[in-house]
């Protein structure tokens, strides 16, 4: 990527997108490719590559906080977190162009059919106003577009056309252990798709084993947005880094977009225009921005006449359970997992033939599960050492006592849209440029709650069939959020009920689109990123169909 | 055990440091001028020679080769990043002026047990580590968990506990896939 210094705003563009994401990178990249000239605003910075494996040192040692790993916190970033669970925003965040995917994880699943038809099908929720099939053939370019390393052995999979674009990572020495113990229990184990190279892939070198995947990955071999983002640069996409935009504005028909406010570090505030505007940000800052852009016709916001604008905030939460056995487990190689199973997604509540109990309620008592098999499971040896108050013979000796029998089972749990969970604005702390910051209003309910421990309890069953001694768990007083933010600016067909439309155009303004998954329906209980980056390909064709 | 120059090279790779050129070498003192005029950012002997003494104590004592492993180490981690140096180089001075008030000598000339004791009685080994805080908190960064980062991110130093590839080292993908008797 090239610096670019001139931040003033570009002539005669087609479409202005505010994120440099993986939603708005995919979103520029697909729509260069069809000759529209581009122009992408990034909040935060464009990182410096050579500064990877120093962001990754401080990811290691205990002197540096997470957020600080990709520079996040300060006035630019303060929030507030008023809901009955604190939610650590800065925690699950990176502003600068590759957005999030600087710091994720890199798991990329499809959602099932199911996801789509909530209401339909387990009479809950919502269904979405689309279905897979919309949806499919995205997911498969997408695939292609970060580079995913996987296979077809996924019996609960929903159907795919074409193989991944690469082969999936060998399962790890304990995944062979968990897949023993599991057909035991009747429970199919199977890959996790990834977005990282297992084999050399678009130019970039494949997975070295760093085991630092998430905050920080020092190679190219994890895919982060600046992949995407370099190729747009090259199509001709102009990206301009470090100006967060203040507002957007509209014209006096109340219309259509007319200017995106940005501000640059010099304090020089500029009015980029543009036929089309796509709104990248995330799940927080998206519908903040749109909050914030409140004028006389709209004053509760644009694209807000439904009053839903940052409503239906939903997370995914984690469960575990792990412990000892009396077998070397070969922990912490790697930073990543090699095996899960879905067999718990479609229908929570179903046991099995050979060990695992029913649950006492019915599926639609539960939110869908995702179990994972842990390939970093209890501590690592430098973790421990910088921690430690001995040295020496003393340390290696506790070091050889802790590592090395640990196993641990993980789990997404979705959570349902609720109205009552939001982020909205709070005016009584301001950021650097005086606006209001993000409000972060959030609660695990007890839907969620019971399917945690519904999580809990299958991990329990497969951790004792393995012989283990159980010694930790999280449970549904114990969960955090997983960092993906979901939902507050929603899909849907009624303008009453949703924000936009099936087309992610907004319901209210005929040259507002919106990427990302704030326009989640449900949450599913798989990571989202493949989700957000299929539509925001679908987003792409939608908006060049417009230009 | 023994540390090597690879295990040297190893952590420097961890640690960013780009392998080759000016950046492995073992003579110390002050920052010299390449033939093309730019500044080398170098530890003096008598730093090097702390941190040296440090990791003997530092280190399980099954490990051999750590003079050669901790000159390499860090003369080529400060020459790629210089205010890391300088945190280094004012870490080791509050260091040896402890000790001088101490026991009246330098820490490297201390015996073992008293450079164990030196770090122990200012709290180096219950401060938090803080390259921005108190003198000692700097010590705990800078010197302590600074030789213990070196060797616990190499396979050297972590095959001692049963780990190849440890956290923020390019081990591959092998060694993950084997079995605890391969």
């Amino acid at each position: 990527m090239t610096g670019d210094s001139d931040r003033t705003p570009s002539d005669r563009v087609d479409v202005c997108i505010i994120g440099a994401g993986p939603a708005g990178a995919l979103v520029a990249d697909r729509l260069a490719a069809r000759r529209h000239e581009v122009v992408i605003l990034e909040a935060g910075p464009r990182f410096d590559r050579a500064d990877r494996i120093e962001r990754m040192e401080r990811s290691i040692r205990p002197s540096h906080d997470l957020p600080s790993v990709w520079d996040m916190g300060g006035e630019r970033d303060a929030y507030t977190s008023t809901g009955e669970w604190f939610y650590p925003l800065n925690n699950s965040r990176v502003k600068g162009v590759g957005g999030t995917t600087l710091s994720w994880q890199g798991m990329v699943m499809r959602l099932h059919e199911v996801d789509f038809e909530m209401r339909s099908e387990w009479g809950v929720a919502a269904d979405w106003p689309i279905d897979y099939e919309d949806i499919r053939p995205y997911y498969g370019s997408a695939e292609s577009a970060l580079g995913v390393a996987g296979a077809s052995d996924n019996p609960f999979a929903p159907p795919r056309e074409s193989p991944h674009p690469m082969p999936p990572f060998p399962p790890s020495h304990s995944d062979a252990r968990f897949a023993e113990a599991c057909e035991r229990l009747g429970v199919a184990t199977h890959s996790v798709p990834n977005a990282r190279n297992s084999a050399p892939f678009d130019g970039d070198s494949k997975c070295v084993g760093f085991g630092t995947c998430k905050p920080v990955c020092p190679t190219d071999a994890k895919y982060d947005a600046t992949r995407t983002i370099e190729k747009a640069t090259d199509a001709g996409v102009r990206v301009i880094d470090r100006v967060p935009v203040q507002r957007l504005e509209h014209d006096r028909s109340g219309q259509v977009i007319d200017a995106a406010v940005y501000v640059t570090p010099d304090g020089e505030t500029h009015r980029q225009t543009a036929r089309q505007f796509v709104l990248a940000a995330g799940g927080i800052e998206t519908p903040r921005l749109l909050l914030l852009s409140e004028s006389e016709t709209y004053p509760d916001g644009l694209a807000n006449s439904s009053g839903l604008v940052g409503r239906y905030f939903m997370e995914h939460l984690f469960a575990g359970t792990g412990g000892i056995v009396d077998w070397r487990t070969r922990q912490n190689h790697v930073g990543f997992l090699t095996s899960e199973t879905h067999q718990f997604y479609d229908d929570p509540a179903a046991g099995t033939e050979r060990g695992i109990p029913p649950a006492d309620a019915q599926t639609a008592a539960f939110t869908p599960i995702k179990l994972e098999f842990f390939n970093y499971a209890g501590p690592s040896p430098v973790g421990l050492a910088l921690d430690s108050d001995i040295w020496g013979d003393e340390l290696l000796e506790s070091l050889r006592d802790a590592y090395g029998n640990s196993i641990a089972m993980g789990g997404l749990v979705g959570q349902r849209p609720r109205k009552d969970n939001f982020v909205g604005l709070d005016s009584s702390k301001t950021d650097d440029h005086g606006n209001p910051v993000p409000r972060v209003h959030w609660r695990v309910d007890d839907v969620t709650k019971r399917s945690i421990r519904r999580a809990n309890e299958i991990q329990e069953t497969i951790l004792t069939e393995l012989g283990a001694e159980l010694t930790w768990q999280v449970g549904p007083e114990e969960t955090g959020p997983a960092f993906h933010h979901m939902g507050t600016t929603r899909m849907g067909t009624d303008p009453a009920e949703s924000v936009v439309n099936p087309r992610m155009r907004t319901h209210d303004l005929d040259n507002l689109w919106i990427a990302g998954s704030s326009v989640f329906v449900t949450s599913g209980a798989m990571n989202p990123t493949l989700t957000i980056a299929a539509l925001a390909l679908k987003l792409a064709d939608h908006v060049d169909e417009s230009l | 055990m023994r540390l090597t120059r690879r295990d040297a090279l190893a952590a420097l790779t961890a640690a960013g440091v780009t392998v080759g050129g000016g950046a492995l070498f073992l003579s110390t003192g002050e920052p010299e001028s390449t033939a093309d005029g730019t500044a080398e950012h170098r530890l003096d002997e008598s730093t090097v020679r702390t941190l040296v003494a440090a990791a003997e104590v530092l280190y399980p004592s099954e490990v051999e080769g750590t003079e050669e492993f901790v000159t390499s180490y860090v003369q080529g981690k400060v020459e790629e990043r210089p205010d890391h140096g300088r945190g280094i180089a004012d870490a080791v001075d509050y260091l040896d002026d402890y000790a001088v008030a101490w026991y009246d000598a330098k820490f490297a000339d201390l015996v073992p047990s008293d450079r164990d004791e030196a770090l122990e009685r200012m709290n180096a080994d219950t401060a938090a580590p803080d390259p921005n805080g108190s003198d000692v908190e700097r010590v705990r960064y800078f010197v302590v968990n600074e030789l213990l980062y070196g060797l616990y991110t190499t396979p050297t130093g972590t095959t001692l506990v049963g780990l190849e590839n440890p956290r923020g080292h390019p081990g591959g993908l092998a060694s993950y896939q084997r079995g605890p008797q391969s």
